[in-house]
């Protein structure tokens, strides 16, 4: 019974969040099948840019999954992520034109730039860096994306350029 | 309320009325490729200064798919005169306009890359680059949904297989595994509940091909969907497609969508008994999930690992029910083969492969992007005519097809025809299509290295040949790319790569080794190098920083 209480309390936070509406949708559209964790975790993540702890629960609960597959789902597949993302995002791809057109080298210079390896954020929270594994954009090699925009070929220069202009800003304000 | 005929054609010859009113049509690409080119600020650029001249009435600009050629994006079409323009930016938008019916603009022209456009055949991008992929008019206008017709109220479910079985047409996925036969076998599975799936899920790093195709012709791919539908008997499709490709998706449910409102999905189609209904799903970054019993698994809203087959999905697939699972290339050469009939299929491309193929051509090739060919065409048209041939000057070394699961043709096979058996016979496979090209910078062992990297992070764990062979193979090509490597290590390899290859759950494991095989067989003197001579020829990798360290 305690268990439960903890849970609901847990989860009460989270219904009341604007975001959660949201979410609250996928769920109804799909009948509120377990078959929809899947779908209701892109919603999650969409609206709250990572699959935060509290939603897990939530979700957990509503679709009558057991808590353990949530987190098994959340963490199998790439796309999801449980950590909150830093202010900017950098998506370095790694598909097989890009690592012919030396996505490796530029990944190797934001690395020692920032000081942080793919899928982990700067200690400022100001940048995440992430590796994809093909945006299919393969005729544009090497491409980076740089909060949201695909950007073409790219160099590390370049990319050092955009990700400077979002930590000088930081120290600016 | 059901669309008839009539209606069809009416919708057809109203949009047709419409576009030959105009006496210019400007077609911007707006596939992803050309759209972080900033084709659409092209676009609007275009349309602004159109309407500012008062030129509405006779010149069309129109965002269509994929035009092909990605290396020169944003790229432009200008119809009649059939120009295309490369690389066009917001101030060139009134010269383009001042030239219409003139000279075209020579700085941006590239219709010279003469070969890259009329060498190829198309059939399932014959709309890529014409319709606009957001209208369904568009789609019907140039013919859309006639097949679907022809097949709900002319044939039978039993006429439609059979004419999918005489096209010879074989799954456009990677496997070549024959459409007939699989269709067949879901038909004839007894059952009241069926599914189609059409597999979207790209996840082979090199390929674009399917995204292109959603992005530029959707509607294609449903009508393939209810057409398959009607002839197995199911009544509800999935499309399965990456999260990572947005843009496909967006287009995807707009074009699902539009069908929906014209009654080509729902309900009694066309007026008869059938219904048909298609549902997106999300995939959510999982290589593994391109793997049939795998894909069902994510569908169902669990982790996607395989499991043995058999029994196959065409018995047992998603919920326990018989499913068919088409790629979206296989899926769109349905419409044409309905409407043009089997035989007409059959006959293009070789014998045994018939059709075309869609490539993702990408790498050091000049003419970098999206090509459909004829089954047959020789390796070295595809990258020396339609490709352009490497750029700066640079020799040929390999060109590398199907992905993690397939393997690098080097030179001497270059006069080969690219077909199933062909690329079978050199380790290779089809695969999705990926073709990319290496010149001689590239360090074959560490091309393999990159290939096992990839299955050993998506390997999904559930095998332990899999889980720890690929680790394992990763290992021993660290070891030979840092210059640590023994010759002992070139066995282990070759054992590995056995094993994996036999008692693999999955095709992933399956299909793993034939990096490292093809690399082995083919460029073996280069990883020779870097046991014995502790050099990389291609100066690739780190081993001469590594040895002056020591």
């Amino acid at each position: 019974m305690e268990a439960q209480a903890t849970v609901l309390t847990a989860s009460s936070g989270i219904t009341e969040d604007r975001r959660w509406r949201m979410v609250s949708r996928t769920m109804r559209l799909h009948g509120y099948e377990p078959a929809a964790l899947i779908e209701t975790l892109h919603t999650v993540q969409e609206h709250f840019g990572f699959l935060d702890p509290d939603a897990l629960r939530e979700v957990a609960r509503e679709l009558r999954v057991p808590l353990s597959r949530v987190y098994g789902v959340a963490t199998f597949y790439h796309h999801f992520t449980l950590k909150p993302p830093g202010d900017h995002t950098c998506v370095v791809c790694k598909g097989t034109a890009c690592y012919i057109a030396g996505a490796s080298e530029i990944l190797k210079t934001i690395e020692e730039q920032a000081g942080i390896i793919p899928g982990e954020t700067t200690d400022d929270g100001r940048m995440s860096l992430l590796t994809a594994r093909c945006l299919g954009s393969c005729g544009l090699a090497p491409a980076v994306v740089l909060d949201g925009e695909v950007c073409g070929r790219m160099n590390s220069a370049a990319v050092l350029q955009r990700i400077g202009e979002w930590t000088n800003h930081g120290s600016d304000t | 309320m059901a669309l008839t005929l009539e209606d069809l054609q009416e919708i057809a010859k109203i949009e047709q009325d419409r576009e030959a009113g105009f006496q210019f049509h400007i077609n911007v690409c707006m596939a992803a490729g050309c759209l972080s080119c900033q084709s659409a600020v092209v676009k609007d650029a275009l349309e602004k200064e159109v309407s500012r001249r008062g030129w509405e009435t006779w010149c069309n600009v129109k965002g269509v798919g994929c035009l092909g050629l990605c290396a020169a994006g944003p790229l432009l079409a200008v119809e009649p005169s059939g120009i295309h323009y490369r690389g066009a930016t917001v101030s060139d938008v009134s010269e383009i306009l001042d030239s219409l019916g003139g000279t075209p603009l020579k700085d941006l022209d590239c219709s010279g890359e003469s070969a890259f456009f009329q060498r190829q055949q198309k059939i399932v991008l014959e709309n890529s680059g014409k319709i606009d992929p957001e209208r369904i008019e568009d789609y019907i206008a140039a013919g859309g949904y006639q097949g679907l017709y022809q097949a709900l109220r002319e044939m039978s479910p039993a006429e439609v297989v059979e004419q999918v079985t005489a096209s010879h047409l074989r799954g456009r996925g990677g496997a070549g595994f024959p459409t007939g036969l699989k269709w067949t076998a879901v038909s004839k599975a007894a059952g009241g509940r069926k599914y189609v799936i059409c597999n979207a899920d790209e996840g082979d790093p090199g390929a674009f091909m399917d995204r292109s195709v959603l992005e530029s012709d959707p509607h294609r791919v449903i009508e393939g969907m209810v057409i398959a539908g009607w002839a197995i008997g199911a009544s509800h499709g999935y499309v399965y497609i990456r999260a990572e490709y947005p843009l496909a998706v967006k287009r995807v449910r707009t074009a699902i969508a539009q069908a929906e409102r014209l009654g080509l999905l729902g309900n009694n189609i066309f007026n008869t008994r059938f219904n048909f209904h298609i549902e997106v799903r999300l995939g959510a970054g999982a290589f593994v999930c391109g793997e049939e019993t795998a894909l069902i698994a994510s569908i169902e809203g669990r982790l996607g690992r395989p499991r043995p087959r058999p029994p196959y999905p065409a018995e047992f697939g998603l919920w326990g029910y018989p499913t068919l699972i088409n790629n979206v290339e296989t899926l769109a050469n349905i419409p044409p083969i309905i409407r043009k009939g089997g035989d007409w299929f059959a006959g293009i491309g070789t014998e045994k492969s018939s059709g075309t193929k869609v490539f993702a051509l990408a790498g050091r090739v000049k003419n970098t992007g999206l090509i459909e060919i004829p089954m047959g065409t020789r390796l070295r048209d595809i990258i020396f005519d339609i490709g352009g041939g490497i750029p700066g000057g640079r020799g040929f070394k390999a060109v590398q097809t199907g992905g993690p699961s397939g393997g690098c043709i080097p030179e001497q096979h270059l006069d080969m025809q690219v077909d199933y058996e062909s690329l079978a016979e050199l380790g290779c496979i089809m695969g999705s299509g990926g073709m990319i090209v290496m010149d001689d910078t590239s360090c074959m062992v560490d091309v393999a290295k990159f290939f096992m990297e990839f299955c050993m992070s998506e390997s999904c764990g559930k095998c332990v040949p899999c889980r720890v062979g690929t680790t394992q193979i990763h290992n021993l090509l660290c070891r030979i790319t840092n210059g640590t490597g023994t010759l002992e290590d070139i066995d282990e390899l070759l054992e590995l790569c056995d094993l994996l290859k036999m008692t693999s759950l999955c095709g992933l494991g399956q299909t793993a080794p034939n990096p490292v095989i093809s690399t082995l067989r083919s460029f073996r003197n280069e990883y020779l190098a870097h046991i014995q001579d502790k050099t990389c020829p291609a100066g690739a990798c780190a081993i001469s920083s590594a040895r002056e360290a020591v």
